[in-house]
């Protein structure tokens, strides 16, 4: 326990400092949610690579917590949903029912480009379109996987700050 | 019901509503900077609470009027526990519900009904979270009443003003046997109640080791706002609780203004003192395994025991 | 004449009129003639026992009705409160068993005969003022009661066999209280309880000690206390539901009756180890009983185990209050008592309900498994607000009923521990805080328990067809739950009504005089600095959601309500399959307590042919069986099957060994008489 109260105590602040805000105009919507998105990732069929960068961009170096954007676990505490990957045919219904069980005023972030249009998985078997073709996206974030900074800054155009 | 009473009746409940998010705020923030993050600031929970009541409310398929009615309920016990518990003015608005079994049974009552609420919706999650909220309920229940025994024993009463009062007259009691025993098994107790590490995670996703949450993972909007702010008030009133029966000191116990604004401002320095507490030890801790959970539990009521015995052969 | 003569008089002419006249009458209105007077017969006990409570009293000595010891009838103030209590409970399942029996082919004429007479038998059993009549009326009560047991026999095997452990059990209870009062009698003039009160005080501590340990035996059997309480969740389950309701919340009464009349008032309080013998029992079936009924999935007989719960927590009381008698504390010991009594009159306003409605579960499902049922309250919409309310009564929570005996209790205790130094203090400075741990783990137990009952069995969705079909009862057994519900709340939100009157029941039985407890809204306790009123905190609460409602009208965002699938991960919908069931829900607690409860488990898994990590069919049992039943009853029950094989080897048939045993037995006698002389 001493072990870890001089290693906090070493290590102190590692969140960078935080970049000039992204925000130019909010949307209706953002404006709507006054600083607090609480957010749902569901993965449609990614490869995992996003996932990661996802995760690092909510740990302690990016920390889009402190711009009010936070992780929940179910979709009826949700205000945006994060999605990655392409949809896959298995993804598609869920994703729309995910989508279905966002209590309203509700928001959709496609991260990665296999979000936005597909990615490398294009034109795939098992894929049946981007996030767009299932569910309204509001926000994308383009990458291959998108870097932390990149969606850091998409969350804060929905929260504002 | 004096002056003093009513007045306390009414700044109190006010002071916790308004202070609990922010209670939750800084507790997230302690957590933040220990973990070397900025953090969202104290006032987040507050924006939380502010959005949720703008959103949509929804009614799950297949659920109840039980479904409904659990956070309104649940508010409203931490709200009279609000009201009459001594936190800013030794007297109580209610005086015949300000009885340290009443109070503690209302807290049980509201945690029952979220219970039922989880069972309601039919669903997995909400029926595991429900059945292992009440299964830590039942065991918490003899520490709980057994420390209030060990309290009470030498006041003579369980009206939590006379226990109040008693303490500010007789400071030395603090630091007997009896007391510091019972404070330490209240303090475990306590952290299983508001569901805190290492019993529960508040901030955990992972459906599976879920208590609290699970309960309540159909919750949406205006609905999910009275259970959040719920148990923000239920943490705040559980450590103000524990502040006055151990540390009454600044309490007003004249309807004058000063003393009142001494009253208030002591209450918000000791449960904010106590919330920075449990939020850095918890930094240290690791959610303990369920089956493990009752060894804990195990462990308290032994040591409130110990406080009754105390109580009979130290004194 | 007196309110308790005309009511006394009243119910048992009612109770044997109606038992004449369900022989007579047609089937078609057979149930409704003897429901009705079953109503007017507990009706008229109410008003003997309230009359009996309130001061006035009744001696009837009728010497030529029993030959040798006569009838003689007396009613105080002790015996009233369990004859109301009676009669009130007799009021609700007279009406209920109206639609009842006629809907589950109970009106055949026993039935109708019978219950009427079980409801007289149970009046009169705290009104007997002589050893005689008491044992009568006793005996006569446990065989009416066994003849309602096994009304439904023909249709389940589990009914005979259930008969078949009541009858063997409750006779060894008769034997034990007979026992116990005969040794009692053989020190006093004759068999009246005035004589008997004062041979109790002559009596050397030896002989009041077998006395008081040899009736408790019989007594606790009847209060279904550990360990003599394997009957009562194999009986009261089985038998009709209206009777199940007043076995368990009125039968079991005269066991703490008898315990109170014998110990406090006959024997005059006796010595310290008596009460903490109680008190033991007391806790420790509290403890057992609910920890039982927290692992059923069976309703009806998770009720009947929570009534093994009860009487230990009604128990509890008594023994503190006997601990504070014996020890000087004659004020506490008043409240003590007040609050067992308390108990006793809540738990059979709730218990009635619960039975009631879990018999409305019965009628409308077919059902009481609750891993089978779920889903009640859209087609019961009554039923569960009944047993909703019932489970919050049982489940010592505020507003409900039972929060009131336990919070009197729990005062008792608490200012039961004895000044530090005082001498002799140390047994009840150690048996207070574990007695309010008892309480405190049963009132936590009892929580989950009854969530578990309601939310399994009401909420939630169905679980079987018989639950998504059910239908709501008919009018009859709604109004008698309805009584039962109007019991409840009354006893919940004004305790001061009947407070004052027990209180002063608990000071007579203890010779205190001062009634214990006082307060016209508010509960206030004489001699302890305590003050609840269950009313205010009723009001504050219901002013609370008030506020809390207008509150979100004002600060919520007015958007309409919708309604959505529930959320099932996105996945297909979820099935009743999916739920947590009863077993499930009770599956952590049964973990945590697994060394007192012994759960057997076992897991078959049928691998597959080809392949030993192909996996065909996983087979899972569990069960949880009664531990003490276990380790006690089986091997006693082995011990006397051995016996019965060994005497069997006597009895071979052959008529030549028979008339050698008569010949080889002459002889002995002639040669012991040849001897003694
Ligand atoms: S965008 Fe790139 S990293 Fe993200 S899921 Fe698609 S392939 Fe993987």
């Amino acid at each position: 326990m001493l072990g870890l109260l001089r290693k906090i105590r070493r290590t102190g602040r590692v969140a960078e400092p935080a970049p000039p805000s992204p925000v130019v105009d909010r949307s209706a919507v953002a404006a709507e949610l006054g600083g607090s998105v609480q957010i749902r990732h569901v993965d449609a069929g990614s490869c995992n690579g996003c996932e990661v960068e996802i995760g690092s961009a909510f740990g302690p170096v990016y920390d889009a917590e402190r711009y009010g954007a936070r992780l929940v676990a179910s979709p009826r505490h949700a205000d945006a949903l994060v999605v990655t990957g392409p949809v896959t045919r298995n993804m598609a219904e869920p994703l729309r029912r995910t989508y279905e069980a966002v209590p309203g005023p509700k928001l959709v972030v496609a991260v990665g480009d296999c979000a936005r249009n597909c990615g490398v998985f294009a034109g795939a078997y098992g894929v049946a379109g981007a996030v767009r073709d299932v569910v309204p996206v509001d926000v994308e974030i383009a990458g291959c996987p998108p870097r932390p900074e990149a969606i850091v800054e998409g969350l804060r155009k929905l929260t504002g700050r | 019901m004096s002056a003093l009473g009513i007045v306390g009746g009414v700044v109190q409940p006010v002071l916790i509503v308004a202070g609990s998010p922010l209670l939750v705020g800084v507790m997230r923030q302690v957590r933040a900077r220990l973990e070397g993050r900025a953090g969202p600031g104290v006032g987040q929970p507050w924006r939380d609470l502010r959005k949720l009541f703008g959103k949509e409310r929804i009614s799950p398929r297949g659920t109840s009027e039980v479904f409904r009615v659990a956070p309104l309920v649940l508010v409203a016990t931490t709200l009279v526990v609000a009201v009459v518990t001594p936190f800013v003015t030794t007297d109580s608005a209610v005086d015949p519900v300000a009885d340290l079994f009443a109070v503690v049974a209302l807290l049980a009552l509201g945690a029952v009904t979220l219970a039922l609420a989880g069972l309601d919706t039919g669903t997995a999650f909400g029926g595991m979270g429900s059945s292992r909220e009440m299964t830590i309920l039942a065991l918490v229940e003899p520490t709980l009443l057994v420390s209030i025994f060990a309290l009470s024993v030498r006041v003579g009463s369980t009206n939590l003003g006379a226990i109040v009062s008693a303490t500010l007259h007789d400071p030395v009691r603090v630091i007997s046997p009896v007391s510091l025993l019972a404070a330490v098994a209240l303090i475990i107790v306590i952290v299983a109640e508001t569901g805190r590490l290492p019993v529960d995670n508040p901030s955990t996703h992972l459906e599976l080791t879920m208590v609290h949450e699970a309960m309540v993972l159909e919750y949406a909007g205006p609905d999910l706002a009275l259970v959040e702010l719920a148990s923000a008030m239920r943490m705040s009133v559980f450590l103000g609780l524990l502040a006055n029966l151990f540390l009454p000191w600044g309490i007003a116990s004249t309807a004058t203004p000063i003393a009142l604004l001494v009253g208030v401002l002591a209450l918000i320095i000791k449960v904010g003192l106590l919330g920075v507490l449990l939020a850095a030890g918890e930094v240290f801790l690791a959610k303990l395994r369920l089956f493990r959970v009752p060894e804990l539990l195990a462990g308290s009521f032994l040591l409130s025991l110990l406080a009754v015995a105390a109580s009979f052969f130290l004194a | 004449m007196s309110l308790v003569a005309v009511g006394l008089g009243g119910a048992l002419a009612a109770g044997v009129l109606t038992a004449l006249a369900a022989v007579v009458v047609p089937r078609r209105v057979r149930s409704a003639v003897a429901g009705t007077g079953t109503v007017v017969t507990g009706g008229a006990g109410v008003m003997a026992g309230v009359g009996a409570m309130t001061g006035s009293s009744l001696s009837v000595a009728l010497p030529g009705l029993l030959p040798l010891s006569g009838v003689s009838l007396t009613l105080d103030a002790l015996g009233g409160l369990f004859v109301a209590v009676t009669g009130g409970v007799a009021v609700a399942a007279g009406v209920y068993g109206i639609s009842y029996t006629r809907s589950h082919g109970l009106d055949a004429r026993g039935v109708q005969v019978v219950f009427p007479l079980f409801v007289v038998a149970m009046l009169l059993v705290p009104a007997a003022a002589s050893v005689g009549t008491f044992l009568v009326c006793w005996e006569l009560m446990a065989l009416f009661s066994l003849l309602l047991v096994v009304a439904e026999h023909r249709h389940r095997p589990e009914v005979a066999q259930a008969g078949r452990w009541y009858a063997v059990m409750t006779h060894l209870g008769f034997v034990a209280v007979l026992i116990g009062l005969l040794v009692f009698v053989a020190h006093a003039a004759d068999d009246s309880f005035p004589a008997l009160r004062e041979a109790g005080r002559h009596l050397s501590p030896g002989a009041a000690g077998l006395v008081f340990v040899v009736t408790l035996a019989g007594f606790a059997s009847k209060a279904g206390i550990l360990p003599l309480h394997a009957w009562l969740p194999r009986a009261h389950p089985e038998a009709p539901s209206h009777v199940s309701a007043l076995m368990s919340a009125a039968m079991v009464n005269p066991g703490v009756y008898g315990l109170v009349r014998v110990g406090f008032d006959l024997l005059g309080g006796g010595t310290l180890w008596w009460w903490l013998l109680v008190l033991a029992l007391g806790a420790v079936s509290a403890v057992y009983g609910i920890l039982q009924a927290a692992m059923s999935t069976d309703l009806k007989r998770l009720l009947g185990q929570s009534t093994t719960e009860n009487m230990g927590l009604v128990l509890v009381g008594v023994g503190a209050a006997g601990v504070f008698a014996t020890s000087g504390n004659r004020v506490l010991a008043g409240v003590a008592l007040a609050a067992a009594l308390l108990h006793v009159i809540n738990h059979a306003a709730f218990k009635t309900l619960l039975f009631l409605a879990a018999g409305s579960v019965l009628h409308g499902t077919g059902a009481r498994d609750l891993d089978a049922l779920g889903g009640l309250r859209a087609g019961m919409p009554q039923t569960t607000a009944a047993f909703g309310l019932g489970a919050l009564a049982a489940s010592a929570l505020p507003p409900g009923t039972a929060f009131v005996s336990e919070w009197l209790l729990l005062q008792a205790l608490i200012h039961g521990l004895p000044a530090p130094g005082a001498t002799g203090g140390t047994a009840a400075a150690i048996a207070m805080p574990l007695a309010v741990a008892a309480v405190a783990l049963t009132a936590g137990l009892a929580v989950a328990t009854f969530v578990k009952a309601f939310g399994v069995g009401f909420l939630a969705k169905p679980r079987s067809a018989a639950a998504g079909n059910a239908h709501e009862s008919p009018p009859a057994m709604l109004v008698g739950m309805g009584l039962a519900g109007v019991a409840c709340v009354v006893l919940a939100l004004l305790p001061t009504l009947v407070l004052p009157a027990v209180g002063t029941v608990s000071g007579v039985a203890l010779g205190v005089g001062d009634p214990a407890v006082s307060g016209a809204v508010t509960v206030r306790l004489a001699g302890v600095a305590g003050a609840l009123s269950p009313l205010m905190l009723t009001l504050a609460l219901l002013a609370a959601v008030v506020l809390v409602v207008g509150a979100v009208r004002v600060v919520a965002a007015r958007r309409a309500r919708r309604a959505a699938r529930l959320w099932d991960c996105g996945g297909g919908p979820m099935s009743a399959r999916m739920e947590y069931t009863a077993t499930s829900f009770a599956e952590p607690l049964q973990r945590v307590f697994d060394d007192v409860v012994r759960p057997e488990q076992d897991v078959d898994v049928t691998h597959h042919e080809e392949s030993r990590y192909l996996v065909q069919a996983v087979e899972y049992r569990r069960k949880v069986p009664d531990r003490v039943e276990r380790r006690l009853y089986e091997p006693v029950l082995a011990a006397v099957a051995a016996w019965g094989r060994a005497g069997r080897r006597l009895a071979t048939g052959s008529v030549h060994r028979y008339l050698g045993y008569g010949f080889y037995t002459l002889c002995a006698v002639l040669i012991l008489v040849a001897v003694t002389r």
